[in-house]
């Protein structure tokens, strides 16, 4: 395969000055979260599916996962593997078109904090730079 | 009578930490002790299914080397957590087809201190590029909520106190306290310490709510047991033939799509349709049950198996567990071995020794930690991503 550059532009790559932590967060002056929605039954996917883990159809399209949630689990993590700052609050929550995700509860001053039914809301932050300055952004969720 | 398959022998090492042995030794031990207790040896066995799931490949080959190279069928399995149980079923199932008559199951792990927490260690990328399922840059464990086998399972006893009343951290700790008590009586546990609610409650926290004292340790250790068809039991010698425990039900189910499946393991449904199934197949209910050995992990699992498995009211592991209800004289004692809390879990034996651990009550043989009397058990195990094996044991005559 040879690169496109059909319309004679400078071919140098333009580096981003952020990136998504996974490919399901969607940056930009909106961000939000993106699932793969079966078309027969609306089950949603944040990684690719070869058949609807429900209902066994092939078909898929791209859905917009809201921002609002409430949070159904959580847990405040003190041991975690080297190099992860502890604690932190992984929780469980149910966006409100019914869609689970699994992310950190963000902004609390003090963990214990956290609590179950709580109303919260997707935010982003950067949780690292790569050797070129690229910055890692990630999602959490804070109190609404 | 029927085409029931028996018990015929088991055993397990004790739990513990075994330095100076390897996998192999504590399987062949184990194997050995199984063997004799069914009157056996390998030169009886028509099929080998043996169970590890961190142990390097060939388990079962390499334990025939010690125990008798007879050229039968060995199947290595491994089924996460649900190893040691998925063995069994498999002679189980060898000899409900009519392809053995009799065949020795084993479980085994080697874990030195290996922790449990697994999770993905937080390696900075030199330049990020998307990679995985989800196209990550950098290990998302810690930042995109836990990974780590503490953290899943408080989550999933969280879960279980949100939709339901009176269940909190100290039910949870509740839970910890039994089965560190109950592990008193249990020479063959790992840990064999009392501890007070507050000594539990204020041991340094994994993820809350799961404290240390909640957790179950690694471990190593072996457990074996010995399957037989009805018609080659009743073909045996009387004392052999009067220790022999029917199996009334073998159950193996795997997690069924559920909406927050992909984020959080769904450790409930599983273990609901494997409890319904067994109960139908051996034609008992929940509260027939004398004793009950099942997956606590983590202190926050055995809770919600309390309802999952019907020992309880729809709702009310809470109550279950304040009222008494699973201690080792409340209503149906539950982990009077100490529980994988205390006992210990090996990984691939434990499915395995919670076999072992039934058996030995229904025959009348479990020592100071005896429920006296019983004649029905259940042993479940569930292992993440997931599995779930249910066995219901029955003293009986063949
Ligand atoms: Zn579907």
């Amino acid at each position: 395969m040879i690169d496109e550059n059909t319309d004679g532009t400078d071919v140098a790559v333009k580096v981003p000055t952020n990136v998504p932590i996974v490919d399901y967060l969607i940056l930009g002056d909106d961000p939000h979260l993106v699932a793969n929605e079966c078309k027969e039954c609306g089950a949603r996917y944040f990684d690719r599916r070869n058949a609807c883990a429900r209902c066994g159809k092939v078909e898929f399209v791209s859905a917009r996962v809201s921002n609002e949630a409430t949070l159904r689990s959580f847990s405040v993590v003190h041991r975690a593997a080297p190099g992860i700052p502890v604690p932190y609050v992984s929780a469980i929550v149910q966006t409100d078109d019914g869609t689970s995700v699994r992310a950190n509860v963000v902004g609390l001053n003090d963990p214990m904090k956290v609590e179950l039914g709580m109303r919260v809301r997707l935010t982003t932050y950067g949780c690292g730079t790569d050797d070129i300055g690229t910055e890692c952004m990630a999602f959490g969720y804070v109190a609404a | 009578m029927g085409d029931a398959v028996w018990v015929l022998g088991a055993s397990m090492t004790r739990f513990g930490r075994y330095p100076d042995l390897d996998s192999v030794d504590l399987a062949a031990q184990a194997c050995m002790d199984a063997l004799a207790d069914g009157g056996t040896t390998i030169h009886d066995m028509d099929v080998l299914a043996a169970g590890s799931l961190f142990q390097p490949p060939g388990m079962g080959q390499r334990v025939q080397k010690q125990i008798g190279q007879t050229g039968i069928p060995v199947y290595n399995v491994t089924n996460a957590c649900a190893t040691g149980a998925t063995a069994l079923r498999l002679v189980y199932m060898a000899i409900k087809a009519g392809e053995a008559q009799m065949g020795l199951a084993f479980g085994v792990e080697q874990m030195g201190k290996m922790g449990l927490l697994r999770g993905g260690s937080k390696e900075e990328a030199n330049v990020y590029e998307p990679s995985g399922r989800h196209g990550a840059v950098t290990a998302v464990d810690g930042i995109l909520g836990t990974e780590t086998m503490p953290g899943v399972f408080a989550q999933a006893g969280m879960e279980y106190a949100y939709e339901n009343e009176g269940v909190g951290f100290e039910q949870f700790a509740r839970v910890a306290f039994k089965n560190h008590q109950h592990s008193t009586l249990n020479p063959l546990a790992q840990y064999r310490k009392e501890f007070t609610m507050e000594e539990i409650m204020s041991s340094p926290v994994q993820s809350y709510p799961n404290t240390l004292l909640m957790c179950c340790p690694t471990g190593d250790g072996a457990a074996a047991a010995i399957l037989v068809s009805e018609e080659r039991l009743r073909s045996l010698p009387i004392d052999v033939r009067k220790r022999a425990v029917k199996i009334s039900a073998s159950v193996l189910t795997s997690d069924p799509w559920v909406e927050s499946g992909q984020v959080q393991p769904d450790v409930n449904t599983l273990t609901r349709n494997a409890a319904a199934q067994a109960y139908e197949a051996a034609g008992v209910g929940p509260e027939d049950l004398d004793l009950v050995e099942l997956h606590d992990c983590f202190a926050t699992a055995e809770l919600i198996h309390y309802d999952n498995l019907g020992l309880c009211e729809r709702g009310g592991a809470g109550e279950f567990i304040d009222s008494g209800g699973p201690f080792r004289d409340g209503r149906t004692p539950v982990n009077v071995s100490g529980g994988l809390i205390s006992k210990g879990h090996p990984i691939g034996a434990t499915g395995v020794a919670n076999v072992y651990e039934v058996t030995t009550h229904l025959r009348g043989e479990a020592g100071d930690r005896q429920i006296k009397g019983a004649r029905v058990g259940l042993a479940h195990v569930i292992g993440l991503g997931s599995a779930c094996g249910i066995h219901i044991l029955e003293k009986s005559a063949a």
